[in-house]
């Protein structure tokens, strides 16, 4: 008899899901289906609204990455009208998006990612969470982390308004500016968060990498999968975060193309299937080859991990240098090991820390020229951001006053949601055996999706929702055999 | 030692920012998981469906509940946490009142399907897919929740005991409910823990309103360089402070951005765009007109503004059908 196995919902992610695995006779994995559960439709109820509004509405597609919806919708209102934000407000925005990158990527790895690795992947269900990471590592860390984070969101909401909901996006500017006494504590925290990557690194090195059971489990074939990386690039290629070129490159690491951000919609095209709601993103020209990768696949990833494939280097010192002991570690660039994803998130927050500290110190911080109210409406606009979790598009066009007539919006999760159903499947197959399946290796498939901090908050925009998870595992005749419920 | 209060906190049709703010407590969160036993959470803990099941009714003192209802799967698991739940809050403004994807009331869900699995520039999509409740692929049966029509408010599924808005809830506030439920200091029930005043009462720019106040024109924000310290109302730039209940903390006023209602209508009043109208159209000083529609030529989207947040809890006074309860 086949079995059906069910997770749900799964959990420490951003959103509504579950998973879905089919046994054989044998108890063997026959096929698995990652599930994205619903749907909000924020393209269609955005129009007939005043396109100034977006950057106050679209943070409500997800309340985890806010900011990088607030500022793509902002950087679509500067090409929607046609203007350049101030060379003052250009800096705060970039201050503002990498303390959001910090703060963003450390809530993903101690909070949903860390109990895995720190507190162990068969742990007890009731102790892997942060209360356990912090019981284990120490209620210092703890502060620290609590910290480093309240700290960047301090930032968020100076300019901003609210981390959760940040409000106040104008086009070619920012609403507030910082004074020379605000200064000194941006200048803290910026030094202090620094401080916190650099440990947060060593810290993934003692704890993870010295661990030969995580390493092998970094290194098993069954979280790889080969497939093209998408990220942004600055003119000489290195990684960014706040502006850049869309760059490409294939399963061996060669770019594949190099685009402007309005171009995406010739490059990136989105699959339906019935048994989901999220849309699964591939690369328009090569067509859709289903759920595959290796050679002859159209699957491309997006995410930290793809962010230093896809970059010649990083653009700050220490994070290049962190990146080269990567790959060194994984065995070369590109990596396809999908648990590296969490090592690649630590390297970019550092990237985040480094490049504060710059701005923090540059004179023009404290300008006061923060708007550029040259404004010709052009009634299209395309504004793309580095997300932490992937490059993200926000697409406008609007009548001649200036209300929206079109929105299309591709998300950093759904680029990455084939990738997910894939490497579900395959942790799946790997560690699943039937009938009885043991908790902890049921973990051990979700940990296959958690790597990508998928957001389905985001992926679902077009619908409404959000996403905890089950896993279903069902009999060869589709008979429910057992719902995982921890 | 005696047991601690048993709480769960769950989303519907959410963003995940009201569990950013439970976070954003800092370090009073260790307070709060020592002073309570935190029994659902998914998007930190792994605590599954199952166990809820498994408790007696009631056994939760405390519901945390954040999003509206968009689909069978949330309506479902409303239903469950309010059978199994003591108290029921309903936190921040999609439960309270829809909230900004409630804004989707005012398509069909047909239109939103259309675009997203067919019409979207990006969409390649040769067989005309469609996410269906029921799918049959190589004979596996996958089933996803059904999509309703609207969007619902929580107190349209299950009965709620209080209510905390906010886009999201600010920490303060958030602070003073749980501790209030853990100490049984709690107001009446129905009771929104939030201050009763509008927000204009609490403005830093509220000594700047001018003695009468007269809009000649309606400005957009991004069109405008906006003084800093002056009531926008007074610039003639939108604002809907005074249809709206204070206690998000005036964050958006001190970045020099209008307000745009997520705390909800102020006591007593259900409805905040009527309330906002007609003080709208008491400001408007037009003699005649031409000056009356020079006036409101800037009003672009009102019905967009004055229910950002609270569309779903006006518009469905009709009844839910069938299919969708």
């Amino acid at each position: 008899m086949t079995q059906k196995i069910s997770i749900d919902p799964i959990t420490r992610l951003e959103g509504h899901g579950k998973i879905e695995i089919f046994l054989d006779e044998k108890g063997n994995v026959q096929d698995a289906y990652w599930q994205v559960v619903e749907l909000r439709g924020f393209e269609r109820f955005c129009i007939g609204r005043p396109a100034e509004e977006m950057p106050r509405i679209v943070p409500n597609i997800c309340g985890v990455c806010p900011s990088a919806h607030h500022m793509a919708a902002t950087k679509a209102l500067d090409d929607l009208y046609s203007v350049e934000p101030t060379p003052a407000a250009r800096l705060i925005r970039e201050l503002e998006f990498n303390a959001f990158y910090i703060e963003d990527h450390y809530i993903h790895f101690f909070f949903l990612a860390a109990p895995d690795f720190v507190v162990g992947p068969d742990a007890d269900p009731r102790e892997r969470n942060i209360l356990g990471v912090i019981g284990k590592v120490g209620k210092e860390i703890g502060q620290k982390v609590i910290e480093v984070r309240r700290r960047n969101r301090d930032i968020i909401r100076h300019i901003f308004s609210k981390a959760p909901h940040p409000e106040g996006g104008l086009p070619g500017g920012v609403p507030r500016g910082f004074t020379e006494e605000d200064r000194t504590w941006v200048k803290e925290t910026a030094d202090f968060s620094l401080e916190f990557a650099r440990f947060a690194i060593q810290l993934f090195k003692d704890v993870v990498l010295a661990n030969k059971t995580y390493v092998d489990l970094i290194l098993n074939d069954a979280y790889s999968l080969k497939t093209y990386y998408m990220a942004l690039v600055d003119e000489l290629n290195r990684t960014t975060f706040y502006d850049g070129t869309v760059r490409v490159v294939d399963q061996h690491g060669k770019e594949y193309t190099k685009f402007h951000p309005r171009d995406y919609d010739k490059v990136i095209g989105e699959w339906v299937e019935p048994w989901t709601y999220i849309r699964l993103n591939h690369l328009k020209p090569l067509g859709w080859h289903g759920l595959k990768d290796g050679e002859g696949t159209s699957l491309y990833r997006v995410a930290p991990l793809a962010r230093l494939n896809v970059g010649d280097s990083m653009l700050t010192p220490l994070a290049h240098k962190e990146s080269q002991i990567m790959f060194e570690t994984l065995g070369g660039k590109p990596a396809h090991q999908t648990l590296a994803t969490h090592w690649a998130r630590l390297i970019c927050a550092l990237q985040a820390a480094e490049q504060n500290v710059e701005i923090a110190n540059n004179p023009l911080l404290t300008s006061k020229d923060i708007r550029n109210m040259n404004l010709k409406l052009r009634n299209k606009g395309v504004g793309c951001v580095e997300a932490p979790r992937g490059t993200l598009f926000h697409h406008y066009e609007t009548d001649n006053d200036g209300i929206m007539t079109k929105a299309n919006l591709i998300v950093a999760t759904q680029n990455n949601a084939a990738p997910i159903c894939l490497s579900v499947k395959k942790a799946a197959k790997a560690f699943v055996k039937g009938p009885d399946v043991k908790e902890g290796f049921l973990n051990m498939v979700e940990m296959a999706f958690r790597a990508y901090d998928p957001c389905l908050s985001c992926a679902t925009h077009s619908m409404p929702g959000t996403m905890p998870m089950t896993v279903n595992i069902r009999d060869h005749e589709g008979v429910l055999v057992r719902r995982l419920t921890r | 030692m005696a047991e601690k209060p048993k709480v769960a906190i769950y989303w519907l049709t959410a963003c995940g920012g009201c569990d950013e703010t439970i976070v954003d407590l800092n370090e009073a969160i260790l307070q709060v998981a020592d002073a309570v036993d935190i029994v659902l959470w998914p998007v930190a803990m792994d605590f599954k469906y199952k166990s809820i099941r498994e408790m007696k009714d009631r056994a939760i003192a405390l519901s945390i509940i954040h999003g509206s209802v968009r689909n069978s799967e949330q309506e479902e698991m409303a239903k469950l946490l309010r059978k199994k739940s003591g108290i029921v809050l309903a936190f921040g403004s999609c439960a309270c009142f829809g909230g900004t994807p409630g804004l989707a009331n005012f398509r069909s869900k047909q239109d939103i399907f259309n675009w997203v699995y067919r019409d979207a520039p990006t969409v390649v999509n040769p067989k005309g897919n469609v996410p269906q409740a029921e799918t049959k692929i190589d004979g596996y049966r996958l089933t996803l929740p059904e999509f309703y029509e609207q969007v619902y408010p929580l107190n349209r599924i299950i009965d709620v005991d209080y209510y905390l808005p906010g886009c999201p809830p600010p920490p303060d506030l958030v602070a003073h409910a749980v501790f209030a439920v853990v100490e049984g200091k709690l107001p009446p029930r129905g009771a929104t823990l939030a201050p009763r005043k509008p927000l204009c009462d609490t403005c830093p720019r509220n000594q700047s309103k001018p003695l009468k106040m007269e809009i000649d024109k309606v400005v957009r924000i991004h069109a405008v360089e906006a003084d800093p310290d002056k009531c926008f109302l007074a610039q003639g730039i939108l604002c809907m402070g005074p249809a709206t209940r204070s206690g998000c903390g005036e964050t958006c006023l001190r970045i020099n951005t209008p307000c745009r209602g997520c705390f909800g209508p102020v006591e007593g009043i259900s409805d905040a765009g009527t309330k906002f109208i007609s003080g709208l159209a008491a400001l408007l000083g037009a003699e005649t007109e031409k000056d009356a529609a020079d006036a409101v030529d800037g009003i672009t989207d009102l019905a967009g503004l004055c229910y950002r947040f609270s569309l779903p809890s006006v518009s469905l006074k009709k009844r839910i059908p069938d299919g969708e309860r």
